[in-house]
């Protein structure tokens, strides 16, 4: 399924904030576990994920440190920081009220259409 | 098999196909060294993740880069987010690590704090008279003036000459023939016997020719004593000209901060005018000059210079302002008013032209082809001859009866001078748009030229004073 790029654009932000709370990470194990939260649906280009980073980055979100990983080369690190945890906990709140009001609109239409040419859409929800 | 462990070093032609890769994606001025690195851990990360899934080396690195998306859009979204990489920006020493430099910063910051300690010392080199007695004030005693109108050069130069002496390896002839230069020059100008108090019309042109001598002085140090080649002596040519927008930058800042230090002092009844005139202005000035040196040192690659940019705008203009003046003249008939000073004016105008020109070439690819660029500065040539033999020819007879004073041989040696190296110019510059010579035969009569403007400078600043009896 492809999604449409303002989507992926607007959830990358919390997604990225989200997924560095869980623990400091760097850019190819962080667009994994992308993939894996999404069950392969979300499909980012890997190299799209870079300038996201470094946007948060300068925004004070998160910060970076090169440190040598296991395979002996350097590697950038990427962690939350206190501001990118409230911001975290913002983006949250905003989804969550989008997130409702969208179910609410769905089952309403639903409940007005009669629900009967609209149950393939009810099913692809 | 190597390849196989993660992140590890992989197969040989896949090595390659990296770097290439990261040399592609370094072109971009938006993707900076630690950027390209980040994307490569990456890169080889999913390349060890691929052929663990069984692929090989090759076919891992072309999905591996299809995956990290096409440069181009890859750069577009860096550029994005990293606009300021877009104007070159002079990196100071200590701005952090870039993830490819290694050796750099340590050496440039030695570099900064070296023209800044020679920039203090230079200060203060100025200020040193004071010690004994000889201050820097309104009512200074005619001697004083005197003193530090012949010295100004001496107080500044040799700390410029000891940060190049410094910077780069300078030959004992060449460390032995700078001090013999100005230790002789120093001792010269204050054993001539002026007149008090100062302002005599031969110690005037010593002053303007004096600074000359010991720039072309200044520039063997800053070619490290091969003063041989017209590359290096360009290279000292194109020092110059950076430096003198750079000043003229800093001036403005200078003067900036000197009226808001007025400002500020009189805000609260301080008249800071004493300490601006005797502090300030003369120590930033000398101060100035150093750190002006070392910054078009170390944005030399950085950024575009500036007064080949310059040339490039006015020559034209130039040739037009030529050709309205003669073909005015021509028009309505009048002649040029022979006034006392009129061949200085003339002479200013020759030595913008031989400004131009030289600037012009200086940022010239000696390799290309003629341009209409070239064209333009014939023609420029060609008219600032006419127009200058036009104004000798209408001094030529009066000159006599105007009687020579030292300001007035000098005028007409300078004209002379120049009007030869014009012509020689134009002469080259004419075969040259036919194809006849080599661009590097225009570069080496410009830049051996120098030789001949500093004897000119020499012989004005040390033979006019007792030719003409320090008048």
């Amino acid at each position: 399924m492809s999604i449409n790029k303002d989507l992926v654009a607007a959830s990358s932000t919390p997604l990225v904030l989200a997924i560095l709370a869980e623990g400091d990470s760097w850019g190819y194990a962080i667009l994994r576990r992308v993939r894996e939260l999404s069950g392969g649906e979300l499909e980012w280009t890997d190299g799209m994920l870079y300038p996201v980073l470094h946007r948060l980055e300068r925004s004070g979100l998160i910060e970076a440190r090169w440190q040598e990983a296991e395979t002996g080369r350097k590697r950038k690190y990427y962690r939350v920081t206190k501001a990118g945890r409230r911001q975290l906990e913002e983006e949250r709140r905003q989804w969550r009220t989008v997130d409702r009001t969208l179910r609410d609109a769905w089952s309403a239409l639903a409940e007005f259409a009669g629900a009967r040419w609209f149950v393939p859409l009810r099913e692809g929800i | 098999m190597d390849g196989k462990q993660a992140g590890g070093p992989v197969v040989d032609g896949v090595e390659s196909q990296i770097e290439k890769w990261r040399a592609h994606l370094r072109r971009s001025q938006a993707i900076s060294g630690s950027d390209a690195s980040e994307l490569e851990d990456h890169l080889r990360e999913q390349i060890a993740s691929l052929t663990d899934q069984g692929l090989s080396g090759d076919e891992a690195f072309l999905v591996a880069v299809k995956r990290m998306g096409a440069i181009d859009t890859l750069t577009r979204e860096f550029a994005r987010e990293h606009s300021e990489r877009l104007w070159k920006q002079l990196v100071l020493p200590g701005d952090g690590w870039d993830g490819a430099s290694a050796a750099g910063p340590a050496y440039g910051s030695r570099r900064m704090w070296v023209a800044l300690a020679l920039a203090a010392g230079a200060a203060a080199a100025v200020k040193l008279p004071s010690l004994f007695g000889i201050s820097l004030s309104e009512r200074m005693a005619p001697a004083h003036q005197a003193f530090y109108a012949h010295n100004i050069p001496f107080f500044v130069l040799p700390f410029l000459v000891a940060y190049f002496a410094w910077e780069r390896p300078l030959a004992r002839a060449s460390r032995l023939f700078l001090a013999a230069v100005f230790l002789l020059a120093a001792l010269v100008v204050n054993l001539l016997p002026f007149p008090l108090p100062p302002g005599a019309d031969t110690e005037t042109l010593m002053m303007i020719h004096l600074p000359i001598v010991l720039w072309l002085a200044v520039g063997t140090a800053y070619v490290g004593g091969r003063w041989r080649g017209s590359e290096r002596r360009m290279d000292f040519v194109r020092f110059t000209g950076e430096l003198f927008i750079y000043m003229v930058l800093i001036a403005l800042g200078g003067g900036v901060l000197i009226g808001m230090t007025f400002a500020l002092f009189r805000a609260i009844g301080i008249d800071m005018e004493p300490y601006v005139g005797s502090w300030i202005a003369p120590c930033g000035a000398a101060g100035a000059l150093l750190v002006a040196t070392w910054l078009v040192e170390a944005k030399q690659s950085v950024i575009e210079n500036i007064a080949p940019v310059l040339t490039r705008i006015f020559a034209p203009l130039f040739a037009l302002l030529l050709l309205a003046f003669l073909g005015t003249m021509l028009f309505t008939g009048r002649g040029i008013d022979v006034e006392r000073e009129i061949l200085i004016m003339f002479d200013l105008l020759l030595v913008v032209v031989f400004g131009l020109l030289l600037y012009s070439f200086s940022a010239r690819d000696p390799l290309a082809r003629p341009s209409l660029l070239d064209v333009i500065q014939v023609v420029l040539v060609g008219l600032a001859l006419v127009v200058d033999a036009l104004a000798l020819w209408a001094i030529g007879s009066r000159i006599t009866e105007f009687g020579t004073t030292p300001n007035r041989l000098a005028a007409l040696g300078l004209n002379v001078v120049l009007l030869v190296n014009l012509a020689g110019t134009a002469a080259l510059y004419a075969r040259f748009l036919r194809r006849r010579v080599a661009f590097v035969r225009l570069l080496e009569w410009q830049t051996v030229y120098l030789y001949v403007i500093a004897a000119w400078a020499a012989v004005v600043a040390f033979l006019f004073p007792p030719l003409f009896g320090f008048r």
